[in-house]
């Protein structure tokens, strides 16, 4: 904070304010921790006691099982194609200058934008005229467009700390692009890697909308949230996302970990002022 | 190509420059194809769609304008149009004010150590189960969940508070929080403190400070995260189902419905189309906002 200003309101204020973010970012998830050791089917708070046979109903439940296993297939092979291609786009944005750089850089962060409804719909269409909708391998090409970017992203910024001339002086120095690439380029960047696979993993195994569109029969875990949603109130929902939450929110933590040590510095003048 | 310093000899230069070529290739070419395979093709075979018809319940290749005209003279539409519009817009705009005093607070009050740890946690639910959250706030919300519960207890009535447009702004806030407090934190963050300095120096008070120097160096940033909040609310249609319960038809719900109802793929390809048209519009302009030179 700079020694000179003093704030608008009270401290108290801008510290309130964050509470009630922080409030309302985590009750929904507190809540289904909470509710997903009830022994009432229905949650309310006058809870009649703890129970864990919900997580013992989920983990007995045969299609469940199978929309895990094909969570974690489509989320593995999405996270490895998505961080293989984002650091691919970010290596070639920092190393070289092409003709249409800027379209390619355009299109890349294109998808984010694009309502997940209408991607899922456009993807249902294509994936029907080449024969692949309703399989597994067409959520994994879908996921991967909306995953790559995030890996790019974060790719990007740890090459942006990366100095330029480095990988020339090898080169000249007689080391082949390769071998500098894997010298020097790899090392620096391997974090930023692991937080992107980390990342993409979260990204895929979380999204819904373009699975139910195009997986057909084979349902992901969040798809088969969805199904559960649309019919009625069911206990088991808390566990599954007690569960998800922890995968996701360490993985996603780990990865934050990771890029927010590299790049904190980066993010604020303060530090370098 | 300008920047290979690949050690060339005279005699095999111009493998040499091939060999750079293809290396580049290699890195410069995947995600493009993979994202004009797999992003543009399918939505431009969307907006082929838009014009062909439906025969005998068959999507049937064609060129016909009769999906556009059929959704663009539906009056049912438009009211769809402008009400996903104008809530989306409003929700982003709360959004945006409701992360400000975060913002401020984890870009000005926290040290910069204590900032990205609250950053880190202000993100992390952003990737965690969106489904199972709004399922929470069902808990929450209906009645004789939590907060009615605690509204009795305390004396009140306890009503429902689900299909409110207060139950869908809940909705559109889990989804969008995360994204506008990074993108708020950050354009807070790197407002220049020797400006800020100064301007105390010179006797400015903390008000005008925050209104004449912080809030137009922020700007961009600032409506980035209305945006993005926009972006984020106008095309999700999971809190407008089971938060809003149906009250609110907005144009996702339309998409879907149509797709799954009636097979009416051109149908819902124009009302897909319409919602991107709107989408790019209000990104252009406010971005263009958002970058403009003051005065």
């Amino acid at each position: 904070m700079p020694p000179h200003l003093k704030h608008a309101l009270p401290k108290a204020f801008w510290i309130a304010g964050l509470a009630l973010v922080f409030l309302l970012l985590y009750a929904p998830i507190l809540s289904a921790v909470l509710f997903s050791f009830s022994a009432d089917r229905f949650p309310s708070l006058s809870m009649s006691g703890f129970s864990t046979k919900w997580y013992a109903q989920v983990l007995t439940d045969r299609a469940m099982l199978e929309a895990l296993s094909n969570s974690l297939t489509v989320a593995g092979i999405t996270a490895l194609i998505a961080t293989a291609l984002g650091f691919a786009a970010a290596y070639a944005d920092y190393r070289f200058r092409f003709v249409g750089q800027k379209a390619v850089l355009a299109l890349a962060l294109l998808p984010p934008t694009v309502p997940l409804v209408i991607l899922g719909l456009a993807m249902l269409a294509f994936f029907s005229r080449i024969g692949i909708a309703g399989t597994l391998a067409a959520v994994v090409a879908a996921h991967v467009v909306i995953a790559a970017p995030f890996a790019m992203a974060v790719c990007r910024l740890r090459l942006a700390q990366l100095d330029e001339t480095l990988e020339t002086a090898a080169q000249n120095l007689g080391a082949l692009p390769h071998s500098a690439l894997a010298r020097i380029v790899l090392p620096h960047t391997l974090p930023a890697i692991l937080a992107a696979f980390l990342i993409t993993f979260a990204v895929s195994f979380d999204e819904y909308v373009i699975s139910w569109f195009t997986g057909g029969l084979n349902q992901t875990i969040p798809v088969a949230v969805l199904t559960t949603l649309q019919g009625q109130v069911d206990p088991t929902i808390h566990v599954i996302g007690t569960l998800s939450f922890s995968v996701t929110l360490t993985l996603v933590l780990i990865a934050l970990a990771v890029v927010l040590r590299q790049s904190g510095g980066a993010m604020s003048k303060e530090e370098t002022s | 190509m300008t920047s290979s310093a690949f050690p060339a000899r005279t005699s095999g230069r111009r493998f040499h420059f091939l060999f750079n070529r293809a290396w580049q290739a290699l890195w410069v070419l995947p995600l493009p194809a993979w994202l004009l395979l797999f992003f543009a093709v399918p939505l431009g075979l969307l907006v082929a769609i838009s014009f062909w018809s439906v025969v005998n319940y068959r999507l049937t290749p064609d060129a016909t304008l009769s999906a556009w005209r059929y959704v663009l003279g539906l009056d049912f539409l438009w009211a769809s149009f402008w009400r996903s519009y104008g809530l989306s817009m409003a929700s982003a705009v709360a959004i945006s004010l409701l992360a400000f005093p975060a913002s401020y607070a984890m870009a000005f009050v926290a040290a910069p150590r204590q900032r990205l740890i609250l950053l880190g946690f202000a993100i992390a639910p952003f990737f965690t189960s969106y489904l199972v959250r709004i399922y929470s706030w069902q808990v929450f919300l209906t009645e004789g969940g939590v907060i009615s519960s605690v509204v009795q207890a305390l004396g009140g009535k306890g009503e429902s508070l689900l299909n409110t447009y207060f139950a869908l702004f809940l909705g559109h806030a889990t989804l969008a929080l995360p994204v506008v407090l990074i993108l708020q934190t950050i354009a807070l963050a790197n407002v220049d403190r020797t400006g800020i300095s100064a301007a105390a120096n010179l006797g400015a008070r903390p008000g005008a400070i925050l209104f004449r120097i912080i809030l137009p160096a922020a700007r961009p940033g600032l409506t980035l995260g209305l945006l993005f909040a926009f972006l984020l609310s106008y095309a999700e249609f999971v809190s407008a189902s089971y938060l809003g319960g149906g009250t609110f038809q907005t144009l996702p719900i339309l998409v879907t419905d149509l797709v799954r109802a009636g097979q009416q793929w051109p149908r819902a390809a124009v009302v897909s189309l319409l919602m991107i048209a709107s989408l790019l519009v209000t990104a252009f302009v406010t971005v263009l906002w958002a970058y403009r030179e003051k005065g």
